[in-house]
């Protein structure tokens, strides 16, 4: 257990820059999510971490203990890869026992003791009827508990996971998920989770960081990022279907984004009048019913394009059409018991929608909430 | 199995109906019939040969059954030869394999870092094997001459040695020098094919060693060992039968000599067939070494069976 402190750490490779500098600090026994799409630097960050690359510049700390220049091995550090890097010529006994058997002869345990050991960890992640199995026998969740049980027998102070579950179908991979909230509940280990699984890291972070290009967006808990995203990358990334991010002016109390009037919101941030936005609607809050012929405020028309069943929702995308401006798309829910077919023409709104506004230049939240 | 499906042609509508089977073996026929003439026609002929007495010289043509045989047990010559050839074997079979891993994984470092000399020291590591054995070996003739040669100016410069040696006249280096020369030439096989299995073992097994906190030792005994096995068993089979059959590498720098004390089995195979033209007793000879090679692969075989299917 250990918080981990970074202090401005970049890596550069020649001229190129693969993490400009990045300060972030992870708290004791914290579950800690990096997501962002790939190429964001977040690999890099975590091979950083556990001592697999050397910075260019900046200090990790454990503890407040510099560890930048120590090898992997000494940094008493875990992780988990993508491709779960099992040793394909070991039983699954001997890849969990791989850690314990290669620490110092004077700090090693006894040969019962690490069976004891592995016997303990097989049995927490239900293994133990597969101790004399080979990777290759064994099924994908099966190998990601395994690569998990030889990651957990040192009992790190750090636990790096890469993109554990991206190789597992959806159903395990859910599973999974349960199962990594349950290991961390008991062990308390801080951990940092890479994924650019933005579902994924809502559902098992206690805290993310949103990284785009090697630069952190955003940091803090899911629920806090996925109300009130600090920038329209932020916006657009967390949660599915992304954000609606239209381009929209400022016209005393309303906003009006192409054919559509949105009501202001009161506490919304007072910009000056006219001001190019770009306002943010999550699908959720959109809704589509219909088309009644009624020309109600805050309600405009359009054709459907595609429709997404998922679950109890069904995501819309329909296409507005005003005659002075451009189309543009929007995904919004359907309204319950509504199921429109693809060229109905129907009715949005977004009567309780949270509007989030945001500077086009900058790419900014604007005001604070 | 042949018979019951090439049974199977039948004749209908005019056109001709083969089991898939009964085309396999039409379309492997001419690979069969190749085979059977350039490798099983000589081996039958030797060991046809091998049971008679023939001696064209004198005109004796006679069937003799075992009797070559019988006579090998009893040739302190061939038991001689038997021991030099596994002697020549197991030292330059174990130098070249120690040498080919310690160049590969040279070579596999070289080329993580992605050095521009990577290229040039892939051509001058697989020189020494582009050479043909006969120009190499006279190479190392020269070097090895006692008064004018390479080796002992060198060594008497830098005050290793005070007199001459003379490293092919010398019974006791005579042998050691055809070791080394042998190892010079073949070395780079071993390491090129050690090197492309060193290629397949996947870096991050290699990172999560690391973050399991093995050293480099342990990456290697743990890792790299084990998962090169298959190719080490590999680089075994080829150089131990090309090693007991070693010819011209040792007849070349020493022709046998001195003494006996450099003859491996297929110099004396030789001898006796071309030289002395017994035909008989030489097939016998080679068969011998035929069966020596056999019996040395078939263990490497059942080696690298049971490690494959360990690791299966």
């Amino acid at each position: 257990m250990a918080e981990v402190r970074i202090e401005q750490l970049e890596k550069r490779i020649g001229p190129k820059t693969i993490l400009p500098p990045l300060t972030l600090t992870v708290h004791d026994g914290e579950f800690f999510v990096l997501v962002g799409p790939s190429g964001c630097g977040k690999s890099t960050l975590l091979s950083l971490l556990a001592g697999l690359d050397q910075p260019t510049a900046g200090r990790i700390l454990f503890d407040g203990n510099d560890v930048t220049d120590l090898e992997p091995r000494e940094r008493d550090v875990a992780l988990v890869f993508q491709s779960y890097a099992l040793y394909p010529h070991m039983t699954v006994r001997e890849n969990m026992a791989f850690p314990l058997s290669v620490v110092p002869r004077a700090k090693r345990l006894e040969r019962p003791r690490i069976e004891e050991e592995v016997q303990r960890v097989a049995g927490f992640l239900g293994l133990s009827a597969l101790l004399d199995r080979r990777p290759r026998e064994l099924s994908g969740g099966q190998r990601q508990r395994v690569a998990l049980g030889r990651a957990l027998i040192r009992k790190p102070r750090l636990f790096l996971l890469d993109e554990p579950l991206s190789n597992l179908d959806a159903q395990l991979r859910a599973s999974m998920r349960a199962e990594l909230l349950r290991l961390h509940k008991e062990l308390k280990v801080t951990t940092i989770y890479v994924t650019h699984d933005q579902t994924e890291a809502m559902t098992l972070g206690d805290r993310l960081a949103a990284l785009n290009q090697g630069r952190v967006q955003q940091i803090g808990r899911p629920h806090d990022i996925y109300a009130a995203p600090a920038n329209l990358f932020v916006a657009g990334f967390m949660g599915y279907p992304p954000m609606n991010l239209l381009s929209a002016r400022l016209k005393n109390d309303s906003i009006q984004a192409g054919p559509w009037h949105l009501t202001k919101p009161p506490e919304a941030p007072t910009v000056s009048q006219e001001q190019t936005v770009t306002v943010g609607l999550r699908p959720e809050d959109v809704v589509v019913g219909p088309a009644n012929g009624l020309d109600d405020e805050g309600v405009v028309c359009g054709i459907v394009r595609l429709t997404e069943p998922s679950g109890p929702t069904l995501w819309v995308t329909v296409e507005l059409n005003d005659l002075n401006s451009e189309a543009f798309t929007i995904i919004g829910t359907a309204q319950a018991g509504f199921v429109p077919k693809i060229e109905d023409r129907v009715e949005v709104s977004a009567l309780q929608a949270t509007l989030h506004l945001f500077d086009p230049m900058t790419g900014l939240r604007l005001g604070a909430s | 199995m042949t018979e019951r499906s090439l049974a199977e042609i039948k004749k209908q509508n005019g056109t001709i109906h083969l089991s898939e089977r009964a085309w396999g073996y039409l379309f492997a026929g001419p690979a069969f019939i190749l085979v059977g003439l350039i490798a099983l026609a000589p081996i039958t002929a030797a060991l046809w040969l091998s049971l008679r007495q023939q001696l064209p010289i004198f005109g004796i043509d006679a069937f003799v059954g075992f009797q070559n045989y019988l006579q090998l047990f009893e040739d302190d010559r061939f038991w001689a030869a038997c021991r030099t050839t596994l002697y020549f074997t197991v030292l330059s079979v174990s130098a070249e394999l120690l040498l080919g891993f310690g160049f590969a994984l040279l070579l596999s470092r070289l080329s993580d870092g992605g050095g521009g000399g990577l290229r040039w020291a892939h051509v001058m590591i697989i020189l020494p094997w582009a050479i043909p054995t006969v120009v190499s070996a006279q190479i190392w003739a020269w070097l090895y001459q006692p008064d004018y040669g390479l080796l002992n100016y060198l060594l008497y410069a830098a005050g290793i040695t005070e007199g001459r040696i003379d490293w092919l006249g010398d019974p006791d280096w005579a042998i050691h020098a055809a070791v080394v020369m042998d190892v010079w030439k073949t070395t780079p096989f071993a390491a090129l094919l050690l090197l492309a299995g060193l290629k397949t073992v996947p870096q991050e097994l290699y990172a999560a060693a690391r973050v399991d906190g093995a050293g480099t030792w342990e990456q290697f005994r743990r890792i790299t060992l084990p998962l090169l096995m298959p190719v080490v068993l590999i680089v075994l089979v080829f150089r131990t039968m090309d090693a007991v059959r070693v010819f011209d590498a040792v007849f070349v720098l020493t022709g046998g000599g001195p003494g006996n004390s450099t003859e491996t089995l297929s110099i004396y195979a030789y001898k006796t067939l071309f030289q002395t033209l017994q035909f008989g007793y030489g097939s016998a000879l080679a068969t011998a070494m035929f069966v020596l090679a056999a019996l040395l692969s078939l263990l490497y075989v059942l080696l690298l069976r049971r490690h494959v299917q360990e690791s299966a």
